[in-house]
């Protein structure tokens, strides 16, 4: 990624540590044309229960910048990150879009809290749905600037002139011309955001919704980008931690006194934190070895075993989230009625890049920490707080993120890095190995799902009875035509409510959803059979949502889908979804090998409605790292642990979606021009768990109700049935 | 400690360090060749590979002193100068990455697969390539420009 300090302005004695404040950035940069813009997420956009601009907490002064330099360039500075989603290429698409500027002249600087404005992160499929629409509108102000300028230049109306390619060109006389470079040099220029500029026209479009090469490619493939890990400041140093073997379990004696005696070793004690440091990796590791430590038990008595019982038992903070009619009513209507309990595991994050961080002290008093994180700004408050600086003391610059799922909005490496930065005097790198990162991985969290539902006898859903435990609310909105429904939450996946679980819990790529889509889809799936209606002519014949409507048929189409009432043996499934404002149909095949009962998915074709989609190629690529990455979670992802252990520790023992797992993918994306940029992170996986068990209940007729559906499970259940 | 030598991406190399240092941390903590990654520290994912006398090797679990006479290339040194090996080439246009951090041993992961079986089948490529690990899930795109690399290379591209 193009870092500012590379690109644009290299102010003397610019080194490894020393850094510049905002104040002296915008003085730097104040040559040039910079847009600062602050404008509230679009109006109605957006479900009234999610409120992003709180959520955001988009501050009142500016969202981000845009700057014209004297060379022509525009560059972004945005607080977001990139880990994989390919916004590096998307959003300047936007900005290069309603500049008129070739898409290669605009570049990207990301997720550094000294250059960049603040942001509380990247999550939700939130980067191109929230910042795509204000990144657009300052593109169009700084154009708007331009051209005015342009015609004071030449004594005319703005009118007149048309942008092309970055040349600011008369319409009837094309030799009155000049550059962005040329009018935004050697100037101070700022503007503040008014909002005024006319935006481009949708069909206008010549970069949004064209597929754009992305702008990572070649230094992903040649090994040139670098990752937090692979930040190494002069004389820093590897720290490895010493760590409990247990949640709860605290240290009681420690001896150190064998790993000392290693050459170049370092024994570094601050707070909590006993680490060893060596300038060589595999050096601390060794010297890690030879630490005796003891701790106490952990208190925890919970495992895979026993956990259900507990999460029903425990769980408080009952909150209804939506509620129509009358559910006695509706049960008095139902001629037939299902009842489920489904249940899930923790999942863990898993990014290839485990969590890691360089910190390192500038002689000016101020940390600077390069860090693979999520929340480069909430990140900086966290170390400041634990160093006990001013936030603006602390700066956190975010290299390319080696994937962050949502895993890598807890920052604790960071802190860990910065304290031990400042204990030894020397830059410090910390790099969670494989067992750290599962061990203090957010896992996405253990659910207990209840639903009861009921169909008249014309087929209509009547009752639909919902209680969630542990997945919180995301994904289980009712767009279900159901006069009488009810759907309350326990327990939320963004924290520890009431010690429910016996370690973290976060978000992880859809929070929750893909929990709640894949209950509602299996209840519906399972009333369908029982009503002995088609899958999907059922939920069409309950469904007026017309973009849900309009998915599902197109999903329908590009599969080939003939109905007949489940199961029909084929091992063909569907699912309806929700997510990030996308609406999403998927329909799967599958095949079971009754002897083993090990899945085998042979073909996912998923449909989604995203708005206008700005990067096709790259909203397809997301989809399928979707649809893959959702088959971790539905055949074999589950972290075992154990009176607080955790017994994952690396791959051999979890195991992630591989090549030879791969279904025949396809994508479609449903023409919306008229609605606005929605997510694509996300949408898809949501709907993987529901169009599996969906399938394999066709195939076989039994209903796996546990995720993820393990062999021994799914031969479990073809056997009871 | 004895010196040991070979060479790094064509270039003559000798080190002294310990010999069961690990070639992973040799290569990025004292050679400051970063484009190796470190995954899983086990032989799990495949992140820290690289091209030992042409066979993929994990470094992660090698010892330094394994190499001593041998041709090692690491991601860096497979495109000669600004020109991209088929394989990396393929990659790009592919889009057979997304976070790129499993995509250091993917292509080099690619790049014996094809050295080995320059005309492999889907099936071959996708058991070539079973024991790298890529959370992303970019595997579709990854076997695709595994694909296409082949085919350039058959059409002589070096
Ligand atoms: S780091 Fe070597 S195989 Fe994972
Ligand atoms: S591209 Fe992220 S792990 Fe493969």
């Amino acid at each position: 990624m193009k870092r500012l300090e590379e690109e644009m302005i290299v102010p003397e004695g610019w080194g490894f540590v020393e850094t510049i404040d905002r104040r002296d950035f915008l003085r730097l940069t104040s040559t040039g044309l910079m847009v600062v813009f602050a404008v509230k997420p679009p109006e109605g956009t957006f479900r009234p229960v999610w409120n992003f601009a709180e959520q955001q907490r988009t501050p009142p002064d500016f969202n981000a910048f845009l700057h014209i330099g004297a060379n022509g360039r525009v560059t972004l500075l945005v607080g977001k990150i990139e880990m994989g989603q390919g916004i590096i290429t998307a959003l300047p698409q936007i900005a290069a879009e309603e500049l008129n500027v070739p898409l290669d002249m605009v570049d990207c600087v990301m997720g550094d809290t000294d250059l960049t404005p603040f942001d509380s992160g990247t999550f939700g499929s939130l980067s191109v749905r929230v910042l795509g629409p204000i990144l657009r509108a300052a593109a169009a102000e700084a154009r708007a600037v331009l051209v005015q300028m342009a015609a004071e230049k030449f004594g005319a109306k703005a009118d007149d002139f048309d942008v092309k390619d970055g040349v600011v060109i008369n319409k009837s006389d094309s030799s009155k011309r000049a550059t962005y470079g040329e009018l935004a040099g050697g100037k101070k220029i700022e503007r503040r955001f008014e909002g005024k500029a006319a935006l481009e026209r949708v069909a206008e479009f010549t970069v949004v919704g064209k597929s754009a090469a992305r702008r990572d490619g070649v230094e992903k493939v040649t090994g040139r980008a670098k990752y937090a890990g692979d930040i190494a400041p002069p004389e820093a140093l590897h720290a490895r931690i010493v760590r409990p073997p247990a949640h709860g379990a605290t240290l009681t004696s420690i001896d150190t006194s064998a790993a000392e005696k290693r050459p170049g070793v370092r024994i570094v004690k601050t707070g909590d934190l006993v680490a060893v440091l060596h300038a060589h990796r595999d050096e601390a590791d060794k010297a890690l070895k030879l630490v005796k430590a003891t701790f106490t038990p952990s208190p925890s008595t919970l495992s895979n075993d026993n956990l259900f019982a507990h999460l029903e038992e425990v769980a408080v903070d009952k909150r209804p989230f939506g509620a129509a009619g009358d559910l006695a009513a509706g049960e008095k209507a139902a001629t037939q009625m299902i009842s489920a309990k489904y249940t899930k595991g923790y999942v863990a994050h898993a990014p290839m890049e485990t969590h890691s961080a360089v910190a390192a002290m500038g002689t000016d008093g101020r940390v600077t920490v390069w860090a693979s994180t999520q929340t480069p700004f909430p990140l900086q408050t966290q170390v400041a707080r634990a160093l006990k600086l001013q936030p603006d003391k602390v700066r956190i610059i975010t290299p390319y993120v080696g994937g962050g799922f949502g895993g890598k909005s807890a920052g604790a490496q960071a802190v860990e890095a910065a304290l031990l930065a400042v204990a030894a005097g020397k830059p410090v790198r910390v790099t969670w190995s494989r067992e750290e990162a599962f061990f203090y991985d957010t896992f996405d969290p253990a659910a207990v799902i209840s639903i009861r539902a009921g169909v008249d006898a014309s087929k209509h859903m009547v009752l639909w009875d919902n209680d969630i435990i542990g997945a919180g609310s995301r994904g289980a909105d009712m767009f279900y035509d159901v006069p009488n429904h009810r759907t309350v939450t326990k327990g939320s996946w963004s924290g520890n409510t009431g010690a429910m679980h016996p370690f973290a819990v976060g978000p992880w790529r859809a929070p929750g959803a893909n929990a709640n889509v894949w209950a509602r889809e299996s209840a519906i799936d399972t009333l369908a059979a029982k009503a002995g209606m088609d899958p999907v002519e059922f939920r069409l014949l309950n469904l007026k949502n017309a973009r849900m409507r309009r998915v599902l048929e197109a999903c329908a189409k590009q599969f080939g889908w003939t109905p007949k009432p489940g199961p029909s043996k084929r091992g063909v499934g569907v699912v309806c979804g929700e997510d990030a404002g996308t609406y999403v149909a998927t329909m799967a095949e599958v095949k079971v090998d009754a002897a083993t009962g090990a899945i085998k998915v042979v073909r996912v074709v998923c449909a989604q409605d995203m708005g206008v989609v700005v990067n096709p190629e790259g909203a397809k690529q997301q989809m399928e790292g979707c649809i893959m990455m959702g088959l971790g979670y539905t055949l074999a992802e589950e972290v075992r642990f154990k009176d607080g252990e955790v017994l994952e520790k690396n791959f051999g023992g979890y195991t992630l979606p591989k090549f030879s797992w791969m279904p025949k993918i396809e994508t479609v994306l449903v023409d919306s021009p008229d609605v606005p940029a929605q997510g694509g992170g996300e949408p898809a996986i949501v709907t993987m768990g529901g169009v599996i068990a969906n399938a394999v209940f066709d195939a076989t007729g039994a209903r796996i109700t546990q995720l993820p559906m393990t062999p021994a499970r799914v031969k479990a259940a073809m056997t009871k049935k | 400690m004895k010196p040991i030598a070979f060479t790094l991406n064509g270039v003559a190399k000798t080190l002294t360090v310990d010999e069961d240092r690990t070639l992973l941390w040799v290569l990025r903590d004292d050679l400051g060749m970063t484009g190796t990654k470190f995954g899983c520290g086990a032989s799990f994912c495949g992140a820290c590979t690289v091209l030992v006398d042409g066979k993929e090797v994990r470094t992660c679990v090698t010892p330094v002193s394994r190499v001593a006479g041998k041709k090692v290339v690491t991601v860096e040194g497979l495109a000669q100068g600004d020109k991209l090996s088929p394989v990396q080439e393929a990659f790009v246009e592919h889009v057979g990455y997304q976070c790129g951090y499993c995509t250091s041993g993917m292509v080099i992961g690619a790049t014996a697969l094809l050295n080995e079986n320059p005309k492999p089948t889907r099936d071959q490529i996708v058991q070539g390539m079973e024991r790298h690990l890529c959370r992303c899930a970019a595997h579709q795109r990854i076997v695709d420009a595994v694909e296409s690399a082949a085919k350039k290379m058959a059409g002589g591209r070096k």
